[in-house]
């Protein structure tokens, strides 16, 4: 048997045509990417990305070991339990670690003179922004993405029932809320000049969104008889709010769970309509933020 | 190649560059001078379209701010401070290469005359390189790609002098078809390297003057030591620019980069006590300096 020598072409080889000493064209299209793979390069050098996969790839793996795969409480069976749980840890955890890890990430790299070097290059502000972008939701989302394939994995190997309709609303849910805190992170490292006062918005941003959650802040303002078509805008408005009725609500249809306001919402948007609104909503309130960050970062000093 | 015209860059209330007016024409060899503070970083960053400003801005007849990406094909930089990259190398010259619409092999030439070959830290995180290092690879970025104008900012201050001396080179090589806009807050250390010196002081130029008798960038000077006693710190730093010891180690011989002459008398200056015999000379033009 003779081998048959397989040649690539240089174009499909990223790199191999530079280091050939072949000139090449750089689209703003290519420089987006380029800046996205350079970001996820330097993300998984990180030491908070350890941190941070771990952390995820942990809560699937204590989840197993505590057995909530197997629980019936509340008549959950299979993964559903154990999906629920991750979502609702997710929720506590993911906002804030994007959040932060973003705005030092950014704001740092601006401080420590990463960016008056690499803008100093060639390469356009609309493919540095949004590659940035594009790259760090790769590296937050991907591994809360695959901790739950690991588990549907794992499941499906030791023959427990996957809920696949249940992995792709969380799935996706978990995509919003990423992109929703990304660009919420990249805003507001734009308009923040050092990482101290970045990171302090960060901090404070998820606290107000944690405290206008329907159980806490909103509880109360309902006990204080504030109107309700108030208490229900601030759930609407707040992205947290929004991720976690859609993630509850599918296991608890009377939203005992959930509080007087995510009942309003339930009941005026449907099952549907509001499945929809919660994976729009956060998606576009990131991009927005996101938007405005860009809209500051053209328009005021580079480094 | 550039022109500003009443160029303006306030931070707050600090005004840092104060309607300053500067013309620099094609081939022509900058020393950007002046202390802390007086506003070269400023400019710089101005140039290289990171700054806004008030005022006009022109490189090659191009906006730095509206015209970024046209602007910055033209020029090679080099900043003060490596940045803390934790890339590793190759990605870092493929990036650069990529994004410069050229190739690394003339990045990692550069960086290999000198004296870092740069596939012997290809896969190495660019922050974990020495100090000397990154300015070699950064130098290597800057002069491995085709440009019209340089900008460096204290390019040369953790080279050796063997470095340095190749660097001279490249520069010399560059002469004619790039102009250099090199910064420091020395002018001594510049001076050699320059057609001409700018002095910036609290964001106004205080001083511009044309450098006279400006030793060509590639001269190369035949030195003569002799010690009047055997010294270990003395041989160490004469070894060091690239003399070797004859005679038993009181007599050392070699070459200096003409633009490191007053460097390297700098250098001496510590051990002057011991100087029996000092002679740099120029060879003439048929003699080989070594």
């Amino acid at each position: 048997m003779t081998e048959v020598p397989v040649s690539i072409p240089d174009a499909l080889r990223p790199g191999l045509a530079a280091r050939a000493g072949a000139p090449r064209r750089s689209g703003a299209l290519r420089q987006l990417w380029l800046v996205a793979s350079l970001d996820v390069g330097e993300s998984l050098r990180a030491r908070w990305f350890a941190v941070y996969a771990a952390l995820f790839g942990g809560i699937v793996a204590m989840l197993f070991v505590f057995g909530l795969t197997e629980s019936r409480i509340l008549g959950f069976m299979g993964l559903s339990r154990l999906l629920v749980t991750y979502i609702q840890l997710c929720m506590a955890i993911l906002p804030i670690f994007v959040l932060v890890t973003t705005v030092r990430s950014v704001a740092g790299d601006r401080e420590a003179g990463v960016f008056e070097y690499l803008l100093s290059l060639p390469v356009g502000l609309g493919a540095w922004f949004w590659g940035r972008m594009f790259g760090r939701f790769l590296v937050v989302y991907l591994p809360v993405l695959f901790a739950m394939g690991a588990a549907a994995g794992w499941a499906t190997y030791s023959g427990i029932e996957v809920p696949w309709a249940l992995f792709g609303l969380y799935a996706a849910l978990l995509a919003a809320l990423s992109a929703c805190f990304l660009g919420l992170a990249m805003g507001i490292s734009a308009v923040a000049r050092t990482v101290d006062v970045a990171q302090g918005a960060a901090f404070a941003l998820w606290l107000v969104l944690i405290l206008f959650l329907d159980l806490i802040l909103l509880g109360v303002m309902i006990q204080e008889h504030v109107p309700a078509e108030t208490v229900v805008s601030l759930a609407l408005a707040n992205p947290l709010q929004v991720f976690r009725t859609a993630a509850l609500m599918l296991f608890d249809p009377d939203l005992v769970l959930l509080g007087p306001a995510a009942f309003v919402i339930f009941d005026a948007f449907g099952k549907t309509g509001f499945l929809i609104y919660s994976l729009a909503y956060p998606t576009l309130l990131g991009l927005a933020a996101a938007a405005l960050g860009y809209w500051r970062f053209r328009r005021g000093d580079l480094p | 190649m550039i022109r500003a015209e009443q160029l303006t860059k306030s931070f707050g209330r600090a005004r840092v560059l104060d309607q300053l007016d500067l013309a620099v024409a094609s081939g022509e060899r900058i020393a950007l001078v002046g202390a802390n503070g007086a506003g070269k970083t400023t400019l710089i960053r101005c140039l290289l379209g990171e700054y806004t400003y008030q005022g006009k801005v022109s490189v090659a007849g191009c906006e730095p701010r509206a015209e970024r990406t046209d602007v910055l094909r033209r020029i090679g930089f080099v900043p003060q401070l490596p940045p803390p990259l934790r890339m590793p190398v190759g990605r870092l010259l493929d990036f650069a290469a990529t994004v410069c619409g050229g190739a690394t092999e003339p990045m990692e030439e550069v960086s290999r005359r000198l004296g870092l070959d740069p596939h012997a830290v290809w896969k190495q995180p660019f922050a974990k390189l020495s100090g000397g290092q990154k300015q070699k690879l950064l130098i290597a970025i800057a002069l491995g790609r085709t440009c019209e104008l340089l900008v460096m900012d204290e390019p040369a201050a953790n080279l050796d002098p063997q470095a340095r001396r190749v660097f001279f080179e490249l520069l010399a090589e560059r002469q004619g078809s790039a102009t250099m806009l090199i910064s420091s807050h020395r002018v001594d250390e510049v001076a050699q390297l320059v057609s001409r010196v700018i002095e910036l002081d609290q964001g106004k130029v205080v001083l511009d003057d044309r450098v006279d008798g400006a030793a060509a960038l590639d001269t190369v000077l035949r030195c003569r030591i002799e010690l009047s006693r055997a010294s270990d710190a003395a041989s160490a730093a004469l070894r060091n620019w690239g003399l070797v010891p004859v005679n038993g180690g009181l007599r050392f011989t070699g070459t200096i980069a003409g633009p490191d002459r007053l460097r390297f008398l700098g250098a001496l200056a510590r051990y002057s006590g011991l100087l029996r015999e000092l002679v740099l000379e120029e060879p003439r033009d048929e003699e080989d300096p070594s």
